[in-house]
């Protein structure tokens, strides 16, 4: 097919020949059914085919790989027809040699004033270092998400580590315990609990909160679980231990503060003798057959904060029947919108699940799922002695 | 959430006429159908709508593990169907929806009139003597270059169509949802369409079927066409002299005469 130069040379000295087959990309001109009219020597030296190949025999599309194809089929021409233009579409051009040169192709379809299409022209631009480069940064998102994962069994694993595997067996006593991780994060939270004995008929309950996520602050937890445990033996009011711990984290290099709420039981006779510490920490919710719950204990100076707090100590009977549940604020901070699940709706539920710790335990960790669509906003963690009746 | 939500559904035309339920392909959306579908309106009742994933469909109805093959689509097609309760249904199905036509066909065959299968590939991968057009290592490659494509298609193609101040003349609800899709569900998608094989449900069909080739189609030759003709019990074949996998597109006149034509026959029948 004879190609028009255009007007070379023209008076003002442009060569719009010149101009055509040496810019710096790749330009084609087809039918509208792709059928290749022309083509600049800049797409045949990249590619090594002869003008005489290509024009009047090839279709562009017959110039791609077979994913190109597919591609081409399925989303340019597609839109070439229905908008009249595509734009930064990335191809391989197979070459004459085989070889693939990826390219980066923008197209519009021309029409005649009846609206009929007269033909398409092609730019292409060599896009063989940006695809290496895209294909780095499909390398990069892989191993990101690949390293989000192990993140997220680290902090699975170091979670586990901050609350016991398994609750131990108590005769006389029902102890349900229950931690639910904060949805999509992959940060490692500061809540803990740990249930311990001291001598045959004496036990330790402890639950807390550090503030924040995060490695340090799970470097905190375990911190405050362990020294609870050390300490708990030797002294004897929650009180006491408290202090001690309020000693050890303001000794620690870390500024963030924890709170704890810590019970103390002793077996006496089918009742249990309970003193009831807390360290800036939540009241515990007390059940007895017959009565509605109600708030006991609670609150006192944040741990880690001041110098020589006082603690203050609270002292109950757990008689058979009655149940005592020490939870943290992911519990009753739990958020729907602007409402939070509140005091109200944290009794409501201990109430609606009293016939044992465990229901207690289940009913209170489902009910502030529930109330947040599942996605849990922030740690929750749930521990229910009860004694048995 | 109801299946005119759920996939877009568009309704137009005779709102008593024989029902022409409109497909679209991989890769864009019902807008595919826009140069047809006028020629139908006038004698039929038109239905066009989004597969799953794909368009204006509402992205809570795109089910990773319903749509990871071609029968969850199939039964998004019966479903469709059913809640609009659409009787003696004409179904033209391009390309992948060939294929989800001919397997919805087979779920509910009581409620197709004829089948209109434009493109249309029961599998793509060549299996000799089996011809599909593509090698394993081909489909492969594609799913690849949608990586590719994708990695400037969600991210710097989507602003750039949908903010289009500078091109007026392309409509706003056109152009924001054509030929988008999440990249997630685009390569779900192309495995679930490139990978599947259903040759063994053409010899199943029961409804008139007519089966449009194009004279020159990269992704569905026409020794693929023909066998789907062979295999699908007295269907009727028309070679279109359109070139390309979208007639619809590149050629309406010519698919809009082939379809009518044979509608007409069938009637005649």
């Amino acid at each position: 097919m004879p190609i028009d130069p255009g007007p070379s040379d023209d008076a003002q000295g442009i060569d719009f020949r010149r101009d055509y087959d040496n810019s710096p990309c790749g330009f084609l001109t087809t039918t509208p059914q792709g059928l290749i009219r022309n083509v600049n020597q800049t797409f045949l030296a990249w590619t090594g085919f002869t003008r005489e190949a290509l024009v009047g025999s090839r279709t562009f599309v017959q110039l791609l790989s077979p994913g190109g194809r597919l591609f081409h089929e399925t989303h340019y021409a597609p839109l070439l027809q229905i908008q009249g233009w595509v734009r930064e579409i990335a191809l391989d051009v197979v070459c004459a040699n085989g070889q693939r040169l990826p390219v980066l192709v923008n197209a519009n379809l021309d029409r005649d004033e009846a609206g009929s299409p007269v033909a398409v022209r092609i730019a292409l631009f060599d896009a063989t270092e940006r695809r290496e480069y895209e294909r780095e940064l499909v390398r990069a998102k892989d191993r990101a998400e690949a390293s989000e994962q192990r993140a997220r069994e680290l902090a699975r694993t170091l979670q586990l580590s901050l609350i016991p595997p398994s609750l131990p067996q108590i005769d006389g006593l029902e102890v349900a315990g229950d931690f639910r991780a904060a949805a999509e994060d992959v940060d490692v939270g500061g809540d803990f609990y740990d249930v311990f004995a001291i001598s045959a008929d004496e036990w330790i309950v402890a639950l807390g909160d550090v503030c924040g996520k995060g490695v340090e602050a799970a470097g905190l937890t375990a911190l405050a679980r362990h020294t609870i445990r050390a300490v708990a033996v030797g002294l004897h009011t929650p009180s006491a231990a408290l202090a001690a711990l309020n000693e050890v984290l303001l000794g620690h290099e870390s500024d963030r503060f924890c709170t704890v709420a810590m019970i103390r039981m002793r077996r006496e006779g089918d009742s249990w003798r309970v003193v009831l510490g807390s360290g800036g920490h939540p009241p515990a919710v007390l059940v007895r057959p017959g009565d509605p719950p109600v708030m006991v204990g609670g609150s006192g100076p944040l741990l880690g904060v001041i110098e020589e707090p006082d603690f203050e100590d609270h002292q109950l009977l757990l008689a058979p029947g009655d149940a005592l549940v020490l939870y943290t604020d992911g519990v009753t901070e739990g958020r729907r919108g602007d409402e939070f699940f509140d005091e109200d709706r944290l009794l409501e539920s201990v109430d609606r699940n009293r016939s044992s710790a465990f229901a207690i335990v289940d009913g209170l960790v489902r009910e502030v799922g529930d109330f947040q669509d599942g996605h849990l906003r922030d740690d929750v963690a749930v521990v229910a002695v009860g004694v048995r009746g | 959430m109801d299946a005119t939500t759920r996939h877009h559904v568009a309704l137009s035309g005779r709102a008593e006429g024989q029902p022409i339920v409109f497909a679209h392909g991989y890769g864009c959306d019902q807008s595919m159908w826009r140069l047809v579908t006028p020629a139908f309106e006038e004698e039929h009742r038109v239905v066009l709508f989004d597969l799953a994933g794909a368009g204006s469909a509402d992205p809570a109805a795109y089910d990773p593990e319903r749509h990871s093959s071609l029968e969850g689509y199939a039964q998004d097609v019966v479903d469709l169907l059913e809640e609009l309760d659409l009787q003696d249904v004409i179904f033209v199905g391009h390309s992948v929806s060939a294929t989800i036509g001919i397997l919805a066909e087979r779920r509910v065959p009581e409620r197709f009139g004829a089948l209109v299968l434009v493109g249309p590939s029961p599998r793509y991968i060549d299996d000799p003597p089996y011809v599909g057009g593509f090698s394993e290592q081909d489909i492969h490659e594609l799913l690849g270059s949608l990586s590719s494509n994708y990695l400037g298609w969600s991210s710097v193609m989507a602003p750039v169509i949908m903010g289009n101040e500078d091109r007026p003349e392309y409509g706003q609800e056109l152009t924001a949802s054509f030929c988008r899709t999440d990249p997630d569900i685009a390569r779900r998608f192309a495995r679930a369409t490139f990978l599947s094989d259903n040759r063994a449900d053409l010899p199943l069909v029961s409804t008139p079927t007519l089966v449009l080739q194009c004279s020159s189609d990269v992704i569905a030759p026409v020794e693929v066409g023909e066998y789907v003709h062979q295999q699908i019990p007295g269907s009727a074949y028309a070679l279109l002299e359109a070139t390309g996998h979208c007639p619809h597109l590149s050629a309406p006149g010519e698919t809009i005469a082939a379809i009518t034509s044979f509608l007409r026959d069938r009637v005649r029948v």
